[in-house]
């Protein structure tokens, strides 16, 4: 590993994590002639690369047959090295709480197995408090953001469609695929419902944008890492080619300690262990920008305490780590007897649904203040291990053509007819809906636990508040109406009031942000309308910790924006002089 | 902290100067060593990136395979049960043709929870038969197995005492599905026809026609 000496060169700038946020913040100021060093704390890695290739294998490659491992916990051949535990790096609990945590430790972070999701905020989504009274606005409007989304949309590349619906603002779309033939009949159900169902906004391009990447060939296995960078991940769209340009050094498998601080109350770099020499080194630069996720950067700022700083780096408002908060989360799946025994064609498509549901209706009229969106799957998708799972519980249910019923279970014969026919004919949906961000909600410092590097770990305390649970529960109960609508079966037994009508965990959904959230008044937030801390003026924070709230919309298109805004800002005020 | 302080602490760290061996014997360096290796593995030469598994999952993986858990005789009544599941008929290959013994050995050893549920029901299977036919399960005939089989593979009509046995029938049954359809055999039988680079162009349109279905205009301007 290059040993970085105590007298080497000063970066112009240091950016913590390789995601969204930094990998935008990478390309954006190396574009612009900045010496970057962007350190990840995980390996390098490459979807083209066969040394990392998941994609495309049969599940019989595996021993296991895609099963989850504690080192891929969504299945042996998804993207992510990491996952809910790592070897080595605890975090704790205030007891009677909850917060479950994923960590991806690789070049790109999330971005390399994540949905695609890419949804902008609306107009109304950074004036929320204006709206209902609760949470707090964002010192931004979307009329600030919109100029970024547009570029992201457009370096990036997104399928979708023109809707004109006020607060799911239209992008720059390439054309959306043709939905599923059980996206079609979810539709023609919602439609009854009078809800909406329209082409989602994914970015994988389905035609493409430039001589860097190929176009999707629909294996629907985003979530494996795309081998022609079809998809977004930060890993290929961005770090890549920021490295390629000659004004980034990467440095992986940088564990960051703390952000270092100078006499004058300005950052001055960070100090990192290399995880596999163990060689502990110091960055120096002059402008420091943490992306390192929403919880890890708050844990950066908290661990960089001094006598200017006795609370942490950039915390006199005694606000980092709190406004924690993760998006709802509850989903329901349902049997469709018309779907059995269907044509078999190759019904892949791309890594996500084709289709999904905008919030629709005006929470004046409900008794919880914010909105979801609905997600959908289903289809003949390729076999792996729990396929058929429970089987039990259903074969003995659905009748014949001629009327009769199996016996429920079984085996034989009869059993493996069973197996045929009811594949294709299971489908699902989801809602991902937005929380209020409460003070009470929030990660600390854990006054005694270190990790295995000596890094003191977060404590987490967590609990969802009624407004959660109250959606949770029209969640389920628009689902099974839904389900119903489409001559569908609901499965198992509807979420009651005791599990909180399904609601995922805190954390589960992985959408966590918060942490140092953007605000007008330096008393009540941690960063100022440009992503730049109020108490440290070249100290920046790209990642989900930016965000005031998170909308009922997948945070990672809004970091992108928000990150190359805070870079064009970096690279702005460096002209001036004032950086 | 501020820099200065952090490379004055830096320069006593043991790691960064290798202090920590001198003046140590033999043993206990290595001991020491050992229990750096154990917080901080180091990556085994041995192993690389390869195949989309990480270092340590390919050690971890070629460790499970030399490992052995079922004994010949329970492979062989796994075998015989898994088969009875999911048998060969005229449209496909049967469970042990797809390698599901071989699977399920497999999953036990990643799967260490299940390795008692297993093993119990096989026993349990065992002992049912010697009350029954005074004989183990693999010495009893064919009609004499299914009639075992006939009071644990319906959880719905199932007596009491049949419980356990339902219980481990029905994680049998399981598994074999599992193995089963994800194998190269059952992924055929079931007609799954993706995987591979193509160009979705929606539903085909004698499907959408049998469903009274259609897209809208906006999927026609590609």
């Amino acid at each position: 590993m290059f040993q970085i000496k105590e007298n080497a060169i000063e970066y112009d700038v240091c950016i913590v994590g390789s995601g969204a946020g930094g990998g935008m913040a990478a390309y954006t100021l190396a574009k612009a002639g900045a010496k970057v060093i962007l350190l990840e704390a995980g390996p390098y890695y490459d979807p083209q690369d066969p040394k990392y290739i998941t994609q495309l294998k049969w599940p019989y490659e595996s021993p296991r047959r895609g099963a989850n491992t504690n080192t891929r916990s969504f299945g042996d051949f998804d993207a992510a090295w990491g996952g809910w535990s790592l070897d080595g790096e605890p975090f704790t609990k205030v007891e009677g709480t909850h917060f479950e945590w994923f960590r991806s430790r690789m070049l790109g972070g999330r971005t390399n197995h994540w949905g695609r999701i890419s949804l902008r905020f609306g107009p109304n989504d950074f004036k929320r408090k204006d709206i209902d009274g609760l949470g707090e606005n964002w010192p931004i409007s979307y009329d600030d953001i919109k100029p970024y989304y547009d570029k992201v949309d457009k370096l990036i590349g997104i399928f979708g469609s023109k809707e004109g619906i006020y607060n799911e603002p239209d992008g720059h779309f390439l054309p959306p695929p043709k939905p599923r033939l059980h996206e079609l009949m979810f539709k023609k159900a919602a439609k009854n419902l009078n809800i909406p169902v329209i082409p989602s906004r994914l970015s994988i391009l389905t035609k493409p944008i430039n001589e860097e990447r190929g176009s999707c060939f629909y294996c629907n296995q985003c979530w494996r890492g795309c081998q022609v960078y079809a998809d977004f991940s930060s890993s290929s769209v961005l770090c890549k080619p920021a490295v390629k340009s000659g004004n980034v050094y990467l440095i992986n498998d940088a564990m960051v300690r703390e952000v270092l601080t100078n006499e004058q109350g300005l950052a001055s770099g960070v100090s990192f262990i290399d995880r596999n020499t163990l060689e502990e080194h110091v960055v120096k630069a002059k402008i420091v920008i943490l992306a390192a996720s929403t919880c890890e950067t708050a844990r950066l700022l908290l661990n960089s305490k001094s006598s200017r700083f006795p609370n942490g780096l950039a915390n006199s408002s005694n606000v980092v780590g709190k406004y924690l908060h993760d998006s709802t989360g509850a989903s329901r799946s349902g049997f469709v007897p018309a779907l059995m025994e269907r044509q078999r064609y190759n019904e892949d498509g791309v890594g996500g649904m084709h289709v999904y549901t905008p919030w629709w209706l005006d929470n004046k009229k409900l008794d919880f203040p914010r909105g979801y969106h609905i997600e959908y799957w289903g289809g003949m998708g390729m076999p792996s291990y729990g396929f058929g799972w429970g089987i039990e519980s259903l074969n003995g249910k659905i009748p014949l053509p001629d009327g009769s019923k199996h016996q429920a279970g079984g085996y034989g014969k009869s059993l493996k007819e069973d197996y045929h026919r009811f594949y294709g004919a299971y489908v699902g949906m989801a809602g991902r809906g937005e929380a209020i961000a409460k003070e009470t909600d929030y990660c600390e410092i854990d006054p005694t636990v270190v990790d295995k590097f000596g890094i003191p770990v977060l404590r987490f305390n967590y609990n969802w508040s009624d407004y959660e649970i109250k959606q949770a529960k029209h969640m389920q109960d628009t689902f099974e109406e839904i389900i119903k609508n489409m001559g569908g079966i609901p499965l198992g037994d509807k979420p009651g009031a005791s599990s909180n009508y399904g609601l995922a965990k805190p954390g589960e959904i992985i959408h966590e942000a918060g942490t140092a959230r953007m605000g007008s008044d330096p008393k009540r937030s941690v960063l100022n309308a440009h992503n730049q801390a109020h108490d440290v003026k070249n100290l920046f924070v790209v990642d989900g910790a930016a965000f005031t709230s998170q909308a009922d919309k997948n945070i990672t298109w809004t970091i992108l924006a928000l990150s190359m805004r805070a870079s064009e800002f970096i690279i702005d005020q460096k002209k001036r002089k004032n950086l | 902290m501020d820099r200065r302080d952090l490379l004055k602490a830096l320069s006593l760290s043991p790691l960064a100067t290798g202090l920590l061996f001198a003046g140590m014997d033999t043993a206990e360096a290595k001991e020491l060593e050992q229990s750096l290796n154990e917080s901080f593995p180091q990556p085994d030469k041995k192993y690389e990136f390869a195949n989309g598994r990480t270092p340590e999952e390919q050690k971890r993986d070629e460790e499970l395979m030399k490992q052995k858990f079922f004994t010949d005789r329970e492979l062989k009544l796994i075998s015989v049960l898994v088969d009875i599941i999911i048998p060969k008929d005229e449209k496909s290959g049967s469970a042990s043709e797809a390698g599901v013994p071989a699977f399920i050995e497999f999953i036990a050893k990643d799967m260490p929870y299940i390795k008692i549920p297993l093993r119990g029901g096989l026993n349990w299977m065992d002992v049912q038969c010697l009350k029954m036919f005074n004989k183990k399960f693999l010495d009893c005939l064919e009609s004499e197995q299914l009639q075992l089989i006939d009071k644990i593979a319906y959880p719905e009509k199932a007596e009491t005492g049949m419980k356990p046995g339902v219980s481990f029938f029905s994680l049998l049954r399981n598994l074999t599905a599992s193995g089963y359809f994800s194998s190269e055999i059952g992924i055929k039988y079931l007609g799954y026809k993706g995987n591979v680079p193509n160009k979705w162009d929606g539903v085909p349109q004698e499907v959408l026609n049998k469903f009274g279905l259609s897209y809208d205009p906006v999927y026609s301007k590609n």
